[in-house]
């Protein structure tokens, strides 16, 4: 019975490979139990203290850059979200503009004009092929060079620009704005159900609409009227020089605008070339195609060539979204308060709790570049070819 | 099988591995020794502390407590090896056991001490923390400064120091984190920021290597307490002892007269402590494992206190900065070693 089992576990293919997962399964387990006992052992011996109860403390230290309150009685965990919300915000804002600039570079890649079409060739090349963050110290350099802040350059007398940020009018909402707001809402949704209904219209009679200006119309005038209905309730707070600073008002900083610069500047140039791959993936048969069904050459990019394109462009386009969110870490050069900078920084040097920090912020980068993937993967699933072929 | 096999080794020889690093926590001093030198997290470069020269020799009041140890340890004050560390990795730099000690402007509180596991062996500067901004704001009192922007290295304790003291008064502030000395001066002096803030120290070390010095000023107002003084692993006295005390001996040095020209002569001193001091009484060194000549060779390699502080940031220097809290207790300060016996 014996030799027998030990004969199927090795000669079955089967069960052999079974046993060996299982056993380097059970290995690797252990390897990583006894870092973490080990490391455990030696923080104790160095007395070094541990534990997560570091985040109920205040922070101590302030942060200038936020978008929740914060002050320096806070506690480092409120101090995490101050940060994180900081990441989210320069890599949602990173994205969209490289997405823009991206598409806008891949398709000039493609044009016939010789000057525009090697223009966009001289950047791709250039800003793919030096490190990001030479770029991001580049531009905030340049920035630190705009004029100071007593000489702040006047913008139609709204906006104010210096090498401390972009200074201008922040909104202050009155009694019901709230209603224009909804108003918006309302309106977005209406124009949801028009353009379905439109839609069916234009399939079954073969009228076509112009959905896209009729709906753009709604949107804008909406809210407009039922400001007015309302009696204008907005206003504005202007900023002002008093003393070091403009006091009131709302600021882009150039640490911010630096990084945004550095980050999308330099994913557009890949995401310029997954367009322009893209677009020339679409075999030449389907221009010629709907040339001769003889359509629009605007009905032939949106309707024929982009959804096609994109087929090919969306899976590495979500990979330079995650390559920007993750290079959003190096605001910590020019003092972006991101996460890192912030708790994964400043709170460490404080705490000392450098693993249990660096193993939250790792978890949390980890989680983001997971839900963008999931949410690019949805999206993906939607634009590809649909049917039994 | 030879798969499973050669997998059974690897993980046999990283388990090793990982066993023998957590064994060789051995002796500070027997490690330092074994190794030839001395490895010393030093400032990655603050002028009159520590800094590497013209030549590329590294030179400071900071660095001159390396040196004493080293010629304590060796006899020879050469034989240091400098790691720059800024202020947010030195001690993680210092618990890892990359560097023996850290002597780097760095300031003595009770959570550093106690939490990060620490032990801070001395004073070797006592500093406070200040501000710096451009004579022609026409400020002349910290109590002015609200609504500032405020140029500040993260990881120091005058972050902390600095929200206080705009709470407690009151004021608000833009605060503009910056990683290093130097890139809080690029800062500083593109008009990022209004003030400059950390210790007074720092901020007359960063004044002299700015293009026109006299344009910028150093506010009266000290709104901290920052002992500076070199700091060792928790858990290894006899180590901490041999730094403590060589730093002791560059102070006891200057209260007893003695510094590196007259160190031989001294030796036929009749005053009984400066003998204990020189070894000429023996004894003294074998209590901390070190030879008899170890204080002399700090005397005459490295020089008192006095002259290490004359040397490098005294009124003499571009740094200029007066003795102040930092002389010893007999002249007004508060610098005081305790008793060679």
């Amino acid at each position: 019975m014996q030799t027998s089992l030990i004969r199927k576990i090795i000669f079955d293919e089967k069960s052999r490979s079974l046993l060996v997962q299982t056993l380097v399964i059970g290995l690797f387990a252990l390897f990583i139990y006894l870092i973490a006992q080990q490391t455990a052992y030696n923080l104790e011996k160095r007395g070094i203290s541990s534990g997560f109860d570091f985040l109920n403390i205040s922070a101590g230290y302030d942060i200038s850059i936020r978008l929740i309150p914060f002050t320096s009685e806070d506690t480092h965990l409120r101090a995490y979200f101050v940060g994180l919300l900081n990441t989210l915000m320069i890599a949602v804002c990173g994205c969209i503009l490289a997405t823009i600039l991206g598409f806008l570079v891949g398709i000039i890649r493609l044009s016939s004009n010789w000057l525009f079409r090697n223009i966009a060739y001289v950047y791709v090349e250039f800003t793919r092929n030096v490190p990001v963050l030479l770029q991001i110290i580049l531009y905030y350099s340049i920035l630190l060079n705009l004029p100071k802040i007593k000489q702040a350059f006047p913008i139609f007398n709204t906006f104010y620009l210096s090498n401390r940020g972009l200074f201008s009018p922040s909104p202050i909402f009155k009694e019901g704005f709230s209603i224009v707001f909804y108003s918006l809402i309302i309106a977005i949704i209406f124009t949801i159900f028009l353009k379905r209904f439109l839609k069916s219209k234009q399939e079954q009679t073969g009228n076509q609409y112009p959905i896209f200006f009729i709906n753009s119309a709604i949107i804008i005038f909406t809210p407009i009227l039922f400001y007015y209905i309302m009696g204008s309730p907005l206003e504005f707070d202007h900023p002002v020089l008093k003393g070091f600073n403009f006091k009131g008002g709302m600021v882009i900083r150039p640490e911010f605008l630096g990084m945004l610069f550095g980050l999308s500047i330099y994913t557009a140039a890949f995401i310029s070339e997954t367009v322009r791959s893209g677009i020339i993936s679409v075999s030449k048969g389907q221009r010629e195609a709907s040339q001769s069904l003889g359509l629009k050459s605007s009905f032939i990019m949106r309707l024929i060539i982009i959804p096609q394109a994109l087929r090919v462009i969306i899976p590495p386009l979500t990979s330079q979204y995650l390559n920007l969110t993750k290079n959003s870490s190096l605001g910590i050069a020019i003092g972006y308060a991101d996460l890192v900078h912030g708790f994964g920084g400043i709170s460490l040097n404080q705490t000392g709790r450098a693993i249990e920090i660096m193993l939250i912020v790792m978890l949390t980068y980890l989680s983001i570049s997971l839900i963008i993937s999931l949410s690019m993967n949805i999206y993906n699933k939607s634009v590809q070819f649909k049917g039994n072929a | 099988m030879t798969k499973i096999k050669s997998l059974f080794i690897s993980l046999l020889l990283t388990l090793g591995v990982s066993t023998a690093i957590a064994g060789s926590h051995g002796s500070t001093h027997d490690l330092v020794k074994d190794r030839g030198k001395l490895m010393c997290g030093s400032n990655t470069g603050l002028a009159g502390f520590g800094a590497p020269n013209d030549a590329g020799v590294w030179e400071g009041i900071d660095v001159d407590v390396c040196r004493a140890v080293a010629a304590a340890v060796f006899g020879d004050a050469s034989k240091v090896e400098y790691v720059p560390t800024t202020s947010k990795v030195r001690f993680t730099v210092l618990q890892s056991g990359e560097i023996d000690m850290l002597s780097r402007n760095t300031t003595w509180t009770l959570s550093r001490d106690v939490d990060l596991g620490l032990e801070f062996v001395g004073v070797n500067y006592y500093d406070g923390q200040g501000f710096m901004v451009s004579k022609d704001l026409g400020v002349s009192s910290a109590m002015e400064l609200d609504g500032a922007s405020v140029c500040i290295q993260v990881g120091t304790t005058t972050e902390m120091n600095l929200a206080d003291f705009f709470k407690a008064n009151g004021m608000s502030y833009e605060s503009v984190p910056v990683e290093t000395n130097s890139e809080a001066d690029a800062a500083y002096l593109a008009g990022r920021c209004d003030i400059y803030t950390t210790d007074a120290s720092g901020l007359y070390a960063s004044r002299a290597g700015y293009p026109d010095p006299s344009a910028h000023v150093v506010l009266p107002e000290i709104i901290s307490k920052e002992p500076l003084g070199p700091a060792v692993r928790h858990g290894d006295s006899e180590w901490a002892d041999i730094v403590r005390w060589s730093l002791n001996a560059m102070i006891i040095g200057e209260e007893l007269g003695i510094n590196s020209g007259n160190v031989d002569e001294m030796k036929g001193s009749n005053n009984p402590e400066v003998l204990r001091l020189l070894g000429v009484d023996a004894g003294y060194g074998a209590m901390l494992g070190l030879s008899d000549d170890w204080a002399y060779n700090i005397l005459s390699q490295v020089g008192n206190y006095s002259e290490s502080f004359e040397k490098h940031i005294g009124p003499n220097t571009p740094i200029n900065i007066q003795r102040g809290l930092n002389a010893l207790y007999k002249d007004g300060g508060i610098l005081y070693a305790p008793p060679f016996r």
